[in-house]
């Protein structure tokens, strides 16, 4: 099994504050792995390292190594932008642009560089379908997506990112904002992915988790506490913290 | 006094105040609507004025009102934006945002005939540019570049971070995020306060006296002089005496400031639209 995206030794402070300490992590390909941890562990600026999101912060000091397919993202010759088209985010709350659906879509891969109007059409259809939202809007292309309910949104918001041909999805609680309708859809789509990408979702759902990854890593207090598969953390976690936080001890 | 009548006395002098500022107002706009609507017509709008306008209509200064407005905004849009998009997309906020934006603030509340003075010394007679279309754009676009960067940026403010990221996240780069994301989604508010700047040069006077000169006829080219409908209202009004024309040049300009106002509502409006779906 080949690892996606290995992570060595990942130190990571909000000026003073170490928000991530001595991080270690193999990320396989096309496997869904879950962070799971209480408010404030870690998790979600974990996530955010990986496609340099939190550049955009000012004070973000980190240290360590991030390597996807063995290139250090952190390197000065791994350019962002195409760090970034290479791994997507879906955010906790769906985001898509107040234009239409259609150009939702198409923003991504235009400014990639992709100009035909037939060769985007062909992609945006591709791409609604991949995230199994095509037969809701295939009528209303051209209807702002602000229109759309919730769940949809965020659907769209996944069409969004593999309309750009992205290997590694990252969800940021990509389910918290949603009904448990759209919630199950989100899932399944989830499922129908993995086959052609790599998934890091952070949730805070313990059966979430537990339905939808391979892996899962349990974040305390900054530091990954334990990582292994879906099932071991679930049925036999080696660390008495890890069993009282999936049991609902604490957290 | 108990809490019924202080209940009372504060109800009287609040509606009081509501009262009288809308009194005021419909009594000024009331005169003037009545002294000046009578000589409103088409020849009054579409001739020049003779005899220092004591005669003829007011053609010549609605269209140098146009040209001064647009080419000050033709000069105080890009800049102002511009300054406003580095500002609030660029820099993180320091100690130097902080003294720009208190700068622009300051700057918005100078009274206008310091930019005038400014530019009849510096434009005028330094630069040589004498009284001109140019030195009376410039000024007036000093003028409001401080109120184009303040709404441009509370504009760009309202633009959810979300969109930034999303946009980001999907390999854009920062200008692309920019010119593609965040500028249409602020452009409505960034256009609201363009056009209550338009208000600002439209309605100045004092500045133009010293910049845009005061010629009756209109500017050929940037560098002549000519003269906006205030500047002429301010003349009918205090040198010539021509009060009839001076009443009638008034309601122009109301009903000029009015079309404007509703605009920049409708606009605002189509803005709020956007952000709700």
């Amino acid at each position: 099994m080949s690892n996606k995206i290995v992570v060595k030794d990942l130190d990571l402070y909000y000026g003073e504050h170490q928000a991530l300490k001595n991080i270690n992590l193999k990320i396989k390909k096309n496997k869904v792995t879950a962070l799971i941890g209480p408010s404030g562990c870690g998790k979600s600026t974990f996530l955010r390292t990986l496609n340099r999101m939190n550049d955009l912060i000012p004070g973000v000091k980190i240290t360590g190594e991030i390597a996807l397919d063995n290139r250090d993202i952190y390197s000065n010759d791994f350019d962002v932008v195409s760090l970034r088209k290479q791994v997507g985010m879906v955010f906790q709350r769906p985001n898509p642009f107040p234009m239409s659906i259609w150009e939702n879509i198409a923003y991504g891969p235009k400014v990639h560089g992709v100009k035909e109007k037939k060769k985007l059409d062909e992609l945006i259809e591709k791409s609604l379908q991949d995230a199994a939202i095509w037969e809701e809007v295939e009528d209303r292309l051209h209807k702002s997506a602000l229109g759309l309910s919730g769940g949809q949104q965020q659907r769209l918001c996944i069409a969004r990112l593999l309309a750009v041909q992205s290997e590694v999805l990252l969800m940021d609680e990509p389910c918290s904002a949603l009904d448990p309708i759209s919630t199950l859809r989100v899932e399944e789509l989830i499922e129908e992915l993995k086959e052609k990408y790599t998934i890091i979702i952070v949730t805070h759902n313990m059966q979430q988790a537990a339905r939808v990854s391979d892996y899962t890593a349990f974040f305390l207090n900054g530091e990954i506490v334990e990582y292994d598969t879906t099932d071991v953390i679930f049925t036999n976690p080696k660390n008495k913290k890890t069993e009282d936080y999936i049991t609902g001890r604490f957290g | 006094m108990n809490k019924k009548m202080q209940q009372n006395l504060a109800w009287i002098i609040l509606w009081g105040s509501a009262f009288l500022t809308l009194g005021i107002l419909f009594i000024i706009i009331g005169h003037i609507l009545q002294k000046g609507l009578p000589y409103i017509n088409w020849q009054f709008l579409l001739t020049d004025p003779e005899d220092m306008g004591r005669a003829g209509g007011i053609y010549s200064t609605i269209v140098t009102t146009i040209y001064l407005t647009f080419v000050s905004l033709l000069i105080a849009t890009p800049i102002g934006v511009g300054g406003a998009i580095y500002l609030t997309e660029y820099t993180k906020q320091n100690f130097l945002t902080k003294i720009i934006r208190f700068g622009t603030e300051t700057l918005a509340g100078i009274p206008s005939i310091i930019f005038g003075l400014f530019g009849f010394a510096f434009l005028v007679i330094y630069l040589n540019l004498q009284w001109s279309l140019l030195s009376g754009s410039l000024t007036v676009a000093f003028m409001i570049l401080p109120v184009v960067i303040r709404t441009a940026e509370e504009a760009l403010k309202t633009v959810p971070q979300s969109y930034r990221e999303g946009s980001l996240a999907l390999g854009a780069s920062k200008w692309q995020t920019i010119s593609k994301i965040i500028l249409p989604s602020a452009l409505p508010g960034i256009v609201t306060g363009i056009i209550l700047s338009i208000g600002r040069i439209i309605g100045e006077t004092a500045a133009l006296l010293l910049t845009l000169g005061g010629a009756l006829y209109i500017p050929q080219s940037l560098l002549d002089p000519g003269r906006t409908m205030s500047m002429h209202l301010y003349s009918l009004a205090a040198e010539v005496g021509a009060m009839d024309k001076a009443y009638a040049t008034s309601v122009v300009l109301i009903f000029t400031i009015f079309i404007i106002n509703i605009s920049a509502t409708f606009i605002t409006k189509c803005f709020m639209k956007r952000f709700t779906g």
